[in-house]
């Protein structure tokens, strides 16, 4: 298959980024100074970040929409007010998770931001779910680019006036030229910033301007340390069709009100672990001294018995050590509980530690 | 001290008297990345050409070190360990990763000088 290319390309090889394959896309993985300095970057000024390989499907309908949606999302929908957004998944029959999204609910329905690698499917699924009574539409035209930390409000409103009333999981739409653009206030990094639904045409321009205006294009892997920093999950790493959101120690997106009669998709499975606890969960790692715990790192307890796996592990540039991510069983748990990495056939000690690795910065209640 | 020699592991490596000094190239410090991690051999080991000698981790991922050249392990250098940031700034120089005390000599014939190194490094990137 050929690999997809996003609008911004020809950007991204004019600001000399190395290129690697995501989800069947050539994406930047850094540009030339390197993941440190644009995770730093970001965290103290304002990154831009290419997402267009994300999915953003629009679903039109009213209210008769919102119920059938309230039988696949663990959401209490009918009580989203408008331009409010919801991070969820979609799961199936035993909660396993296909992919975690961001829910809006817009005018004419909703607007879901997919992952790259699992949009095609996810649009399958839900084509099935729905019926041909709701239009859906994955939306090719449109570029997503999310732009992220301190600085990123004073110089998005510089170029899209207003942006700065949002509140964290809001969104709009604004006027661009004489394009409507949709910003949401949120991203994944953990720091205050936005995400802007721009057509194609527009996307180019918009960044250079963003770039004119102090703003820096930020690859993937800066994305990743610095969602990792935040302690948010990765699909394809934390989450998978064998986890749940119970077990990825995610309860808090489950709706409360959806919680007593459950009615929809993985409800029960849900309702018992809620209830039970699950027998593995996701936690925060810290490895001490300066060694890397990868992905598939087994952790072991003091007896020799394997007790989980790493997720995610990497370097995080602001926490300025080892940070990971796994799941172990819930016995081992508890922030602070001694743990056991192997790494290259040794045996190393790390804690169970508390989540974020970097406190988190979002702005709410500007109005 | 010798000519500097290369290894298609991008290692380079110099020699003074029996003693053979080793690091990664720049090249390979710019394929990697920003490295935030290294683990040398330990002192009084021995260890054989082109067997591993240590491992170095960017933010993306580890990599293994590769000893060029066999011997005892008689000095390494501590501070990159302690600050794996230097390996970035000077890797062909202040930021070399261990010294060998070699048993064969003729083990550097093989390697390639600057020029053939420069010019398998273009092609390997590409």
């Amino acid at each position: 298959m050929e690999i997809k290319k996003t609008t911004l390309n020809k950007l991204h090889q004019s600001n000399n980024a190395k290129f690697v394959e995501f989800a069947g896309y050539e994406m930047p993985i850094q540009y030339s100074k390197g993941i440190i300095e644009e995770h730093k970057f970001t965290r103290s000024h304002s990154g831009i970040f290419d997402v267009s390989h994300m999915g953003q499907l629009f679903i039109y309908g009213d209210e008769s929409l919102t119920e059938e949606l309230e039988k696949i999302f663990p959401l209490d929908l009918k009580n989203l007010k408008l331009n409010c957004s919801k991070y969820s998944f979609l799961m199936n029959e035993d909660a396993g998770i296909y992919d975690d999204l961001i829910i809006t609910k817009i005018e004419e329905g909703y607007l879901i931001i997919l992952n790259a690698a699992c949009k095609d499917k996810d649009f399958e699924i839900l084509s099935n779910l729905l019926g041909s009574k709701f239009k859906m539409n994955l939306d090719n035209n449109r570029s997503l680019i999310a732009i992220q930390g301190p600085k990123s409000v004073e110089i998005l409103n510089s170029i899209i006036n207003g942006v700065d009333q949002l509140n964290f999981m809001t969104g709009n739409w604004f006027d661009s030229g004489n394009q409507k653009s949709f910003v949401t206030r949120s991203g994944y990094t953990g720091e205050d910033g936005f995400e802007i639904s721009i057509s194609n045409d527009k996307a180019e321009k918009f960044v250079e301007n963003l770039i004119e205006k102090g703003a820096q294009l930020i690859g993937l892997g800066a994305r990743d340390t610095l969602r990792l920093e935040a302690g948010l999950c990765l699909y394809g790493h934390e989450l998978d069709i064998n986890k749940t959101p119970v077990e990825a120690n995610l309860r808090w997106a489950i709706s409360k009100s959806r919680l007593s009669n459950g009615g929809f998709i993985g409800s029960k499975k849900i309702m018992n672990q809620m209830q039970d606890g699950a027998s593995q969960i996701r936690v925060g790692i810290k490895p001490e001294g300066r060694l890397i715990a990868r992905e598939k790192t087994k952790i072991f307890d003091d007896t020799d018995t394997q007790i989980g796996e790493i997720t995610s592990g990497t370097f995080g540039p602001s926490v300025n050590g080892p940070i990971a991510m796994g799941y172990v069983n819930k016995e081992f748990s508890k922030v602070d509980t001694k743990i056991l990495l192997e790494v290259r056939g040794k045996k190393h000690p790390a804690n169970v530690c508390a989540l974020p690795f970097y406190k988190k910065n979002y702005v709410k209640g500007v109005n | 001290m010798s000519e500097v020699k290369f290894s298609k592991e991008h290692e380079w490596i110099t020699l003074e008297g029996d003693v053979a000094t080793i690091g990664i190239t720049k090249h390979a410090t710019e394929m990697l990345g920003d490295i935030v991690f290294a683990e040398l051999p330990e002192k009084g080991s021995n260890v054989e050409k082109d067997g591993t000698a240590g491992v170095v981790e960017s933010t993306k991922a580890a990599s293994d070190v590769y000893t060029p050249v066999s011997g005892e392990v008689v000095d390494i250098n501590q501070a990159i360990v302690d600050d794996p940031s230097k390996i970035n700034e000077d890797p062909e120089g202040s930021a070399w990763f261990f010294k060998l005390k070699m048993k064969d000599q003729s083990e550097m014939d093989s390697l390639m000088n600057k020029e053939e190194y420069d010019k398998f490094a273009k092609e390997s990137a590409s």
